[in-house]
């Protein structure tokens, strides 16, 4: 399973904390996930999860491009980060 | 900072240190005792400390809400932490951030290290504050008598990290 989770503005405007998806070879790369999931909702998840500035991490790293994911892989997407 | 890795260290990484991410107020004087081992050679200890601004965006401000990544935001910031001892000959550092509801003039980070020397002190205090608040995801919404509105991350933040890595080659 791929656990799929979403913080902040980028949650609160999907409406959705998170989701699992059974990993497959059409879900194999961070990539064809996020193509898969910007379907959903008829396509309102895309108007979000396409946002330039989107952070994308995947096991608790942030990654910059595109990375092969396996299955049990914890993926999550965020807004640009505004602590301290 | 992940890239960093590639230059070899400075300095020892295996300092003491410890970051928390919790919800509870924190007593300044008890994170700086922390710091303290006893040992003769500790100098200086250079600490930061943030705390809510009741005028955001001009706006009186009711309180925030300060959202973590369970986990990452904690590792995020111990990763910061030992790049800042791999840099500079530290002693020891202290991190703690709060998540959470926050009202205005409330605590909300603290960073604190020790060194033999102020100069390392003092810049290891700003590297950690800098990456901190360009990396360690961490999200404020903040709410006015109008209602809540994410804090919109700021350019100003992520150059002044920058900065660092220019002098670091990395």
């Amino acid at each position: 399973m791929l656990n799929i989770i979403f913080f902040a503005r980028v949650k609160e405007e999907l409406g959705c904390g998170g989701l699992q998806l059974e990993w497959s070879d059409t879900l194999s790369t961070l990539d064809a996930l996020q193509e898969h999931l910007c379907t959903r909702d008829n396509g309102r998840w895309g108007e979000i999860l396409t946002e330039p500035n989107i952070i994308r991490a995947v096991n608790q790293s942030v990654v910059v491009g595109d990375t092969p994911l396996n299955a049990n892989d914890e993926v999550a997407f965020f807004p640009p980060v505004t602590g301290g | 900072m992940a890239s960093s890795s590639a230059t070899t260290p400075a300095y020892s990484p295996s300092i003491r240190s410890l970051v928390t991410v919790q919800e509870a107020d924190f007593d300044i004087a008890e994170l700086q005792k922390w710091l303290l081992s006893g040992e003769a050679d500790e100098g200086a200890i250079t600490t930061f400390t943030g705390y809510v601004r009741a005028d955001k965006n001009g706006g009186d401000i009711l309180y925030m809400e300060l959202e973590q990544y369970p986990g990452m935001t904690q590792s995020s910031i111990e990763s910061i932490v030992a790049h800042a001892g791999e840099r500079w000959p530290l002693l020891a550092a202290r991190v703690v951030h709060r998540v959470g509801r926050l009202y205005p003039c409330d605590q909300i980070v603290w960073v604190g290290v020790s060194s033999s020397h102020r100069a390392d002190a003092f810049s290891a205090c700003e590297f950690i504050m800098d990456y901190l608040k360009a990396e360690a995801p961490l999200w404020k919404k903040v709410f006015n008598g109008l209602g809540g509105y994410w804090v919109e991350a700021k350019a100003s933040d992520s150059s002044r990290a920058g900065r660092w890595s220019s002098k670091h080659g990395k």
